[in-house]
């Protein structure tokens, strides 16, 4: 069996991006969902290639790539998430189509949707790259690769002005909370004369002097992130930003763009943690953005109409979730597994649950012209398959056992329990509660009403499967996660352990 | 042999929510749960403690003792036999349908398989996770086909259950967490000895033991974490309210059997408020439990609302005998805990059945019931005197066991006095059920319940299964006691 070097796989990405664009560009046909179709087919590929990855070489010579890229387990986890997150925005994108169609200038259905289905591609190199990022050059690049894809994305219903308001206030805050990392990457580099991450991590432990420089390093890096996986009080752009994006690229930003931004905060955060004198006070921080992202992401969730803000505010408490086992990352003594292994087997599950979310809701805000949980009344008639996903999906949220969320739930609460964080404990218990009640909302509006609209909705083949397949993972892995903790644990994340 | 015992309901159920197969399958699916549980029955070894019949997978955690498991002990297989002898009954008390009946049957099995799995389950992970999947289709079923208020009850019940399996989950990994790092492991069978070893010193006892006791008890409807029981139970559809109440709410119990009492013992006897010991605060709330509630249930006017009191007054005697921490108490409570499962649910089976013919179960609006419908007024009565507690049925022998473990010679001077006071229940109960008794059955028939017509022949056998089993269990106690006592005795070592 030949072996790939793990850099192909974004190569490959970037290369069917490219050829996919210049292909779109001299085509004549208006129908551009071959294009999907094609991408579609080359991610599993790529995705099954990815198993078939080389190892990093023992010795790294000075100028090769190994110098700011890993190959590591937990990077090949984080790739495979992006490459089947982007498999599933694709197709969703297909059922998006005859919405998208209206919200475009052009003559017929189709005609300029070419890039809609290619520039996810890019952001899928993007997030790929930032999975493998060890330097902080790197990680900035590939940071940005994503979100200036995004941007375009999220503003790409040019005829729906929510989807251009929400475009700008993506490009602004985005840029705002790049001004934040770029400015902290300085003080970082500033302070070490090191860019990569384990270089920077000795030269922080053995740096004598003000303890201050370090801490503030540390919060410009915790805002400009914190915008990124919308983490309290960085969280204002994420509910209109996720209401105006067309729906796919909603369940892009939202698992996608957080798995990035979660993975990305693992590896800075380790540096940081080496440094004892200020371990406690960067524990303080996050605690403290931890607790009040649970409260207002799933406080918030509540009242809403829209499952679109709804989903955005979940999102928000997700990321109060992950952060929470974050914050607790000083308790030293693994019960289960490192923190690192539970925000990544967190951001999988995340990503299973959240993409049959989207995917239903897709279909149904296509088949019902609303996003409101009012448009899911009576979907058990009208389409008991979607009906039973939405339930699956949303009793996975909210973190029902031999679901795979509930596993992501147990092992943040299993490290909140170690770390003896009493205070976090109560918030998590009181913000499951609180999950229970929005996430049933969905439910009860699926079952107990009766619909608006009678027409049943047809689901396409391709979407038929793609949903099954979800439905079938999130049940395998609520009873069986040892394949993606395991293939996390082959490289344990070194925060776990440079926490000890 | 078990995993079989769990799939049989999950298929039906999976089939019937694909759309194929009517009712006679999930009939089908319970008389074959059922026959299987008897099978078990049988060919266990009642003399041997531990678990048989075990079957399980390789760890699924990296490095963690956790796994698919299932086995059965005596406590056990006398709660899946509870379970697979409601589920039949429910089966048959299954309301006629226009649309929608595989929706309605497929979730009643899937709660049916939620308390199987949870029984059989040897693995702690598998034991929570089954209990809290039967959350989902209780959801469903109340709030699409409950009566009155079912979607203000549907909601109380999945928040109160929810937050309370959250506190149970913190407390369940609050205890592994306080067992030394090498023995942490999810299998019940090797906690069970690691229990009976002290592994805990006492001090470190008391929070697991208030976060299992507060989670176990919200699932319990243990005061003051009940209020959400007599509402649901009301609204819910009469297989619903059999099975939740007869069944998954045993459920808190069995935990508490087999994990907070030979894990914690000390802890009951630690000072937590002043001079008051953690199982003074057990008893004080018990106590309100059979009191409070109980004064509660007297005061009810409706047939639905005063079954769902009792059945969480009734709890109040359950924790009295695990309160009581020696095996009398203790091995009539797990009794009772299957006795109060079939009575509770002949009970619920009865006024479903009234309900369906009336509409309203108001006391005023209903009496002479038994004249047109002997049978259900039969069968009331048996589950209602069984309930009291009359001798001749499985109740009075549990509930005289729990009172002699309550005056058992090593009891404090508070337990003795809330043993005493928890006598008092039974008049209680006796005041209410035999006012309800007559208020429906007895006096002049009104003008509707004279043309009432009584069970066909299918239900009448499945309900009569209910207080049969119960007049067994009254006559030969022992015979029952005789699977419990190996495991009980365990779990006190």
């Amino acid at each position: 069996m030949p072996m790939f070097p793990p850099i192909s796989l974004e190569i490959l990405v970037l290369a069917l991006g490219f050829i996919l664009l210049l292909a779109e560009s001299f085509s004549n046909s208006t129908n551009k969902r071959g294009l999907a179709h094609i991408a579609i087919f080359c991610l599993g590929w790529i995705f099954a290639i990815s198993f078939f990855t080389a190892s990093a070489p023992a010795t790294v010579a000075p100028g090769s790539y190994w110098n700011f890229y890993s190959g590591d387990g937990v990077s090949l986890v984080f790739k495979r998430i992006a490459l089947l997150t982007t498999i599933g925005v694709l197709v969703l994108a297909l059922d998006y189509e005859a919405a998208l169609a209206k919200l475009l200038p052009s003559a017929h259905v189709g005609a300029g949707t070419g890039e809609f289905y290619i520039l996810p591609l890019f952001t899928c190199a993007g997030l790929m790259l930032m999975a493998s990022a060890v330097d902080l050059v790197m990680a900035f690049a590939a940071l940005e690769l994503v979100t200036i894809s995004f941007y375009v994305l999220v503003a790409y219903a040019r005829r729906s002005h929510a989807s251009l308001e929400a475009g700008v206030k993506y490009l602004i805050l985005g840029a705002l909370s790049t001004g934040f990392i770029v400015y902290g990457v300085t003080w970082i580099f500033g302070l070490t004369g090191e860019t990569h991450f384990t270089k920077v991590a000795e030269k922080l432990a053995h740096l004598r002097g003000d303890d201050t420089a370090i801490l503030f390093a540390f919060l410009l890096i915790l805002v400009g992130l914190g915008f990124k996986v919308a983490a309290v009080p960085f969280q204002s752009w994420v509910p209109d930003v996720y209401e105006g994006a067309p729906t796919p690229v909603t369940a892009f930003l939202s698992v996608g763009s957080k798995a990035a931004g979660f993975l990305l905060f693992l590896r800075v955060l380790e540096p940081f943690l080496g440094v004892h004198s200020i371990l406690p006070k960067v524990l303080q921080v996050l605690a403290l953005v931890a607790g009040a992202t649970l409260i207002f992401g799933n406080l918030a969730a509540m009242p809403q109409n829209s499952l679109k803000r709804l989903l955005a505010y979940s999102s928000i408490g997700h990321a109060g979730y992950l952060l929470t086992a974050i914050a607790c990352i000083g308790a030293g003594g693994g019960l289960l597994l490192g923190v690192g292994a539970t925000v990544g087997y967190y951001l999988f599950a995340y990503m299973l649950m959240t993409l049959l979310a989207f995917a239903v809701l897709t279909l149904v805000s296509v088949n019902s012209k609303g996003e409101d949980i009012q448009h899911f009344n009576g979907l058990s008639k009208r389409s008991p398959f979607l009906a039973f996903a939405m339930v699956v999906a949303m009793s996975s949220l909210a973190g029902v056992p031999l679901t795979a969320g509930f596993y992501g739930k147990f092992l943040v609460f299993a490290q909140i329990i170690q770390a003896h964080h009493w205070v976090l404990l109560s918030l998590g218990v009181i913000t499951v509660g609180a999950g229970f009640y929005y996430y049933f909302r969905v439910v009860a509006a699926m079952y107990w009403h009766d619909p608006q609209e009678t027409a049943p909705i047809s689901v396409a083949p391709l979407s038929k499967i793609t949903i099954s397949l979800l439905i079938a993972s999130i049940f395998y892995f609520g009873i069986n996660p040892n394949p993606v903790l395991s293939a996390l644990r082959t490289s344990a994340p070194s925060v776990a352990a440079a926490a000890h | 042999m078990l995993t079989t015992l769990l799939l049989i309901p999950i298929v039906t159920a999976a089939a019937l929510f694909l759309g194929f197969g009517n009712r006679t399958w999930a009939k089908g699916s319970a008389l074959l749960q059922l026959a299987l549980t008897l099978a078990l029955w049988f060919r266990y070894d009642q003399a041997k403690a531990g678990y048989q019949f075990i079957f399980e997978t390789n760890p699924l955690f990296p490095g963690v003792d956790l796994r698919y498991s299932v086995g059965v002990d005596g406590l056990s297989l006398v709660m899946l036999l509870l379970t697979a002898l409601v589920t039949v009954t429910a089966v048959w008390f299954l309301p006629q349908l226009e649309k929608r009946a595989n929706l309605f049957d497929g979730s009643v099995l899937l709660i049916s398989a939620g308390a199987t799995g949870a029984f059989l389950a040897k693995d702690l992970f598998f034991f929570y996770a089954f209990h809290e999947l039967a959350l989902v289709p209780t959801f469903l079923l109340i709030g699409l086909f409950g009566s009155g208020e079912r979607q203000a009850a549907a909601w109380k019940i999945t928040i109160y259950l929810g937050v309370g399996s959250i506190v149970l989950l913190a407390g369940l990994v609050d205890l592994l967490m306080a067992l030394p790092v090498s023995s942490r492991t999810f299998d019940l069978q090797a906690l069970q000895q690691l229990g009976a070893a002290h592994m805990i010193p006492a001090a470190a006892q008391i929070r697991p033991w208030f976060l299992l006791t507060i989670g176990f008890g919200t699932l319990i409807s243990l005061f003051p974490f009940h209020s959400w029981a007599a509402p649901a139970y009301a609204s819910a559809p009469t297989p619903v309210a059999m099975l939740h109440s007869g069944v998954l709410k045993k459920f808190g119990l069995y935990g508490m059997v087999r994990l907070v009492l030979p894990f914690l013992p000390d802890a009951f006897h630690q000072p937590v408020w002043g001079n008051y010991t953690a199982q003074d605060l057990l008893l004080i709330a018990l106590l309100g439990n059979i009191l409070y509630v109980g004064l509660v249930t007297i005061s009810q006017r409706k047939l639905d609302f005063m079954i769902g009191y009792s059945s969480v007054m009734h709890m109040g005697y359950i924790f009295l005998g695990l309160a009581s921490l020696n095996l009398a108490g203790l091995s009539g409570a797990c009794l009772l805990m299957f006795a109060h499962g079939l009575s509770v649910a002949a009970l619920f089976a009865v006024s479903g059945a009234l309900r369906d013919r009336e509409g309203s179960l108001n006391f005023d609006k209903l009496g002479g019931a038994s004249k047109s419908v002997p049978f259900l007024g039969i069968c009331f009565a048996m589950a209602a005197f069984a309930s009291i507690g009359l001798p001749g049925f499985a109740n009075f022998a549990s509930e005289t066991m729990v009172f002699f473990g309550g005056f058992s010679p090593g009891a404090t001077s508070f337990q003795k006095t809330a043993t005493i006071l928890a006598l008092w229940g039974v008049v209680i109960s006796a005041v209410y059920m035999l006012r309800a008794y007559k208020a429906v059955f007895l006096g002049q028939p009104t003008a509707s319940s004279a043309k009432w017509t009584d069970l066909a022949g299918g239900a009448r056998f499945a309900l009569a299964l209910l207080p049969l089993t119960l007049l067994l269990g009254g006559v030969f106690p022992r015979y029952f006691l005789s699977y419990l006592k190996p495991t009980l005795e365990a779990t006190l070592r």
